[in-house]
């Protein structure tokens, strides 16, 4: 399939844009550079806590190259608003969520280490650091509450928010899970810690904020995943330009990830800043910065009960989170512990009472926000792990207990809101199985204790809610927007088409897949079809990209747009052809009067369009142009079976997967070796979570996983070569019938990968991540077990 | 990164020269440890002598003991070095274990050495062949070399010219990887020569490398991995961090000794 080709939807088109990044072409924020642009350092926090009683800059302002250092107390002069959190989340007893003051530069308290304390803007990035070191804050230290556990026994963090409880949240009906609890033949028992994540984009966060006196307006260049909703959030919440003064520029994005969703108060500061020193500002993170300051995932200790018949049926399921919120609030902190937590906890399962509390804390440690898959890895960790102890205790095999419990009828109304729409769990785990080779597994497991190896199998059904998402339902969830998104096609007189759209790509493959689409449904070269995005003076608004939403919501709008694109040119053709409008069919880029041959090319009637000589303009505009805005009508449910074979080395602790499998239903699939290349790295972070990566602060809040040397990234020799297959289930809700791709592999791979470990060692107790150390002490353990048995 | 000078001497007496006029100078070799250190404002040296044009420091040779590696060698010519590999396989195999590529294509053996980092490989090949530090000065044995977490033998201003390792009958090395940074988190190397065996440890002790003395006596006897099985090695002296605990180390020194021990007889 090549760059001149009509390329169909399900073809593995190469991707366009690869080219200009493998070669070094590809321009990021860091690859800009405006005319005398001063560069930016932040000043941090180094305590974890702390009042800051005074900040003494005049040594720091007389140092050379110094051209502006500016605090909290320059940003309160001139009422530049908070940083916001976008979704308000109310309490069980009806009180909304305690939203703690979150400036962009520290007022009076700094909450964690890394926060933002000032900023220096120099000449050079050097003059700058030299400057910083050189500013006096007169700090007051108070204690630290870097453990979630004891979180609301900790100093108070914010003055509203006591016992450093932002909200106490539930979700589901208590009575009737209770009620399905006390006629229960068995109750399964976990308690899970969900480990928190640092998000390790490739490019680390940057921003150039300039500003324009003539114009009197702003343009920042960002890391953003959704520029539209960053010029929102900072025109009319932040308050340093109105809208229309303020674009926003995400160029070429190297991964976020989720952590490039959220408005940050680097780039805040930056735009703000360009005007009061009247110079472009330029900031870009280094490795330590984006440990210590990009938002952080998941980190939950739950506790989960699951009550079965004697059957083995479910019949209830009830679980209490706490969730670590960090210092702040960061713009979507709110919902991912609940909206799009607990909404997925009855899994891939017909569970008929579902309740669960979230208790969300302020901690001194940086914010907490979305991070690949949001919420819904921690629910299938929950689910899928409380499965397979659940499974286990029964003495059923874990597939058939799975099975026993699928949900097999759809549309399928869930205690927790979600209405599954459309799947078939029984084909995804037996494709797995069968990929697996489960039945084969105890002759390999015998193989390997032979040669002094522990094997362990373990299996992860996982669902997930993506193409966020409803406008309606979100709204009435909380949301402080709507989630919706937009396209423009446009069709030059020459009949190449742009396509503009408020979807983002920062390595998904969006200038690939959406020109696909666009060259199927018009009938023209692939390479007829650019794809404009990230840039708020040329695509109109978006939503952005997240929560695997660009192929469902983005892409729908694109269909909506060329649905209207096609039913012009009809009336264009018809016109010219002198037939009927409803005679015009359509097809392979052509436009054919039905039953005869008198026909013409799209870029023919693309021409007819712009030229207007060939129709009557007083009925039918000049120009080929359309745009759409697309809302989806329900999320899209992904969902499938990953399974994962593991070989313990007891002697060192090392756990070598030996097998992964992947099957996945994604519905319609665009683009298969895009998809594929999501799933590859979507695994390799959920293997990440489960064998490698893990953010710890000590008891002083310092952060001790800080940078590679101590932060386990996986690498490539950490990880198997996978055995993905597919199953397709076509989604009803959105025209193309995708589901999305993005974030399943890191859904469902910890629980699979801990499954195996828990299989292998024979203990349920299997903390994340799994490191060596603490497979070897399991390892031991049972080893001690079985000499005593 | 703060700012210093840059001198690149052409003899070694020049580098010395430099080195007494200032002491706050630091010798560059291939930089792996000492450009990132300066990269993130650790250090802030007044100027950093360039080693890198001194003649002499750059060849392999075998002599009659064993085989003379010039403290500019780089890991990648040692682990693909066939005198080397000839003379003491284990050698260019340890070389061929640290870092990635590009730090065995600029890393030195001289800076490695100096630098004595806790977890860096070298010190255990250096410790177990008990081979001589050869500087501008003087020799030093390995045995008086190490003394401690980034501490050595050398003076202020001294410069490692050359290391002169003795061959011996059979020699191994096995590495347990820190996961997080790869280096070492044990690194066992086993050299027996007729009348012993010596078992350097690196990567796991609080002051770093060591030698195993009673793994050693064990296997002057009996020269297999069996032999280790009923030793234990004492935690108390092992470093204890978030990747492992002492007793974890000691577990990792005893399965590495077993590994190299395995690849010494293979």
């Amino acid at each position: 399939m090549n760059d001149s080709t009509v390329t169909p939807i399900g073809a593995a088109v190469r991707r366009k844009e690869d080219q200009r990044f493998i070669t070094g072409k590809g321009r990021y924020t860091d690859d800009l550079s405006r005319p005398g642009q001063a560069f930016a350092y932040f000043l941090r926090s180094p305590h974890a806590h702390a009042t800051i009683r005074g900040i003494d800059t005049a040594a720091a302002k007389a140092m050379p190259g110094v051209v502006g250092i500016l605090t909290g107390a320059d940003l309160a002069a001139d009422k530049i608003g908070d940083l916001i959190c976008g979704w308000l989340v109310t309490s069980k007893d009806g009180t909304p969520m305690h939203m703690g003051s979150h400036p962009a530069l520290a007022k009076d308290k700094v909450r964690y280490v890394g926060d933002h304390v000032a900023v220096v803007i120099a000449e050079t990035l050097d003059a700058a650091k030299d400057a910083a070191a050189a500013i006096a804050v007169d700090y007051e230290v108070l204690p630290a509450v870097a453990d979630l556990a004891a979180a609301d026994a900790g100093a108070q963090i914010h003055d509203n928010a006591p016992r450093n409880i932002s909200y106490e949240w539930e979700l589901g009906d208590k009575a009737a899970t209770e009620a399905a609890f006390a006629r229960a033949a068995h109750v399964t028992k976990i308690d899970l810690v969900n480990n928190r994540l640092a998000p390790n984009a490739m490019e680390p966060r940057a921003a150039i904020g300039e500003y324009d006196a003539g114009d009197e307006a702003y343009t920042l260049w960002t890391t953003s995943q959704n520029p539209h909703v960053a010029r929102l959030v900072l025109s009319a919440f932040v308050g340093i330009a109105p809208e229309h003064k303020l674009r926003v520029i995400a160029p070429d994005v190297g991964g976020g990830f989720g952590s490039k969703i959220f408005i940050y108060a680097e780039e805040t500061v930056c735009t703000w800043a360009a005007k009061k020193v009247g110079r472009p500002v330029k900031w870009t993170a280094d490795r330590s910065e984006a440990f210590l300051s990009d938002a952080h995932g998941r980190d939950h200790i739950s506790h989960a009960e699951l009550a079965t018949d004697a059957a083995g049926k479910i019949l209830g399921f009830k679980v209490h989170t706490r969730a670590n919120l960090g210092a702040y609030m960061s713009t979507f902190s709110s919902c991912i512990p609940t909206y799009l937590y607990a909404t997925l906890l009855s899994g891939q399962y017909a569970i008929p009472a579902i309740h669960c509390e979230v208790d969300a804390f302020y901690t001194t440690t940086a914010p907490v926000d979305a991070y690949r898959g949001a919420g819904r890895p921690e629910a299938t960790f929950l689910v899928e792990r409380i499965m397979d102890k659940a499974a286990r205790e029964l003495a059923i095999d874990p597939a058939e207990f799975r099975r026993r419990n699928f949900v097999t009828q759809f549309p399928h109304q869930t205690p927790v809101i979600m209405n599954y729409d459309a799947g078939d769990y029984g084909a995804s785990l037996d494709l797995a199985l069968e990929m697996a080779d489960y039945k084969g597994f105890p002759a390999r497991r015998a193989e390997a204790e032979a040669r002094g190896k522990l094997r362990g199998i373990g299996l992860s059904n996982y669902i997930e809610a993506c193409g966020i998402a409803p406008s309606a339902a979100v709204g009435s969830l909380g949301a402080g927007v709507g989630l919706w998104e937009s396209a423009e096609v446009r069709v030059n007189p020459t009949g190449n088409v742009e396509v503009l759209t408020g979807s983002h790509s920062h390595g998904q493959g969006h200038e690939t897949t959406f020109a696909q689409l666009v060259s199927a449904r018009l009938g023209i070269p692939i390479d007829q079809v650019s794809v404009v995005h990230g840039d708020t003076d040329k695509v109109q608004f978006g939503m952005g990209t997240y929560g695997s939403r660009s192929g469902a919501v983005g892409m729908s709008a694109i269909v909506k747009a060329l649905d209207k694109v096609e039913a012009k040119a009809k009336k264009i053709a018809a016109h010219i052809l002198e037939a009927a409008e409803g005679d015009i069919e359509f097809k392979d880029g052509r436009f054919t009067v039905a039953g005869t041959d008198r026909s013409l090319a799209f870029a023919e009637v693309a021409l007819n369009a712009y030229v207007a000589h060939k129709f009557p303009t007083s009925e039918i505009e000049p120009g080929l142009k359309e745009g759409a805005f697309y809302d989806p009508t329900n999320f899209t449910f992904p969902a499938g079976c990953h399974i994962c074979e593991v070989e313990v080395d007891p002697e060192t602790g090392v756990t070598r997967i030996v097998n992964f499998t992947a099957v996945d239903d994604f519905g319609v699939v665009i683009n298969p070796m895009i998809v594929e290349g999501q799933v590859h790295g979507g695994i390799a972070q959920g293997v990440g979570q489960a064998l490698l990566e893990g953010v710890t602060y000590d008891a002083d809040g310092q952060l001790v996983t800080g940078s590679y040397m101590d932060y386990t990234m996986p690498r490539a020799d950490d990880l198997p070569s996978f055995k993905l297959g597919l199953t397709q289930t076509r989604c009803p809700s959105n025209p193309l019938g995708i589901k999305g791709c993005g974030e399943a592999g890191a859904i469902a791979a910890p629980a699979a990968v801990i499954n195996a470990l828990a299989d292998a060692l024979g203990t349920q107790d299997v903390p994340m991540p799994a490191t060596p150390a603490k497979v070897w002490a399991l390892a031991k353990t049972r080893a001690v077990r079985q000499a005593a048995e | 990164m703060y700012a210093f000078d840059y001198q690149r001497p052409a003899a070694l007496a020049d580098a010395a020269a430099l080195l007494k006029a200032d002491p706050e100078a630091k010798i560059l070799a291939g930089g792996q440890t000492l450009l990132p250190t300066l990269k993130q404002r650790l250090a802030q040296p007044t100027a950093l002598v360039d080693l890198a044009r001194l003649p002499g420091l750059s060849a392999i040779e075998k002599t009659a003991e064993g085989v003379a590696i010039g403290a500019l060698v780089k890991h990648a010519a040692v682990a693909t070095s066939d005198v080397v590999r000839a003379a003491i396989p284990a050698l260019a195999d340890l070389a061929g274990l640290i870092g990635d590529p590009a730090v065995r294509n600029r890393g030195t053996l001289g800076g490695s050495l100096a630098n004595d980092d806790p977890t860096a490989d070298y010190p255990a090949a250096v410790l177990a062949l008990n081979a001589t530090v050869v500087t501008d000065r003087r020799s030093i044995g390995a045995g008086d070399y190490f003394q401690g977490l980034f501490t050595t033998a050398l003076e202020e201003g001294e410069i490692i010219t050359r290391v002169d390792f003795p061959q011996v009958e059979r020699a191994g090395y096995a590495k347990f990887r820190n996961p997080a940074s790869r280096y070492a988190m044990a690194g066992v190397f086993v050299a027996k020569t007729a009348d012993a065996v010596r078992v350097a440890v690196t990567g796991a002790g609080q002051s770093g490398v060591f030698l195993w003395e009673e793994a050693g006596d064990i296997l002057a006897s009996d020269f297999s991995p069996a032999a280790l099985a009923r030793l234990e090695l004492d935690p108390a002296d092992l470093m204890s961090d978030l990747h492992g605990s002492a007793e974890y180390r000691a577990q990792l020194v005893k399965a590495m000794a077993k590994r190299a021990v395995a690849k010494a007889l293979a």
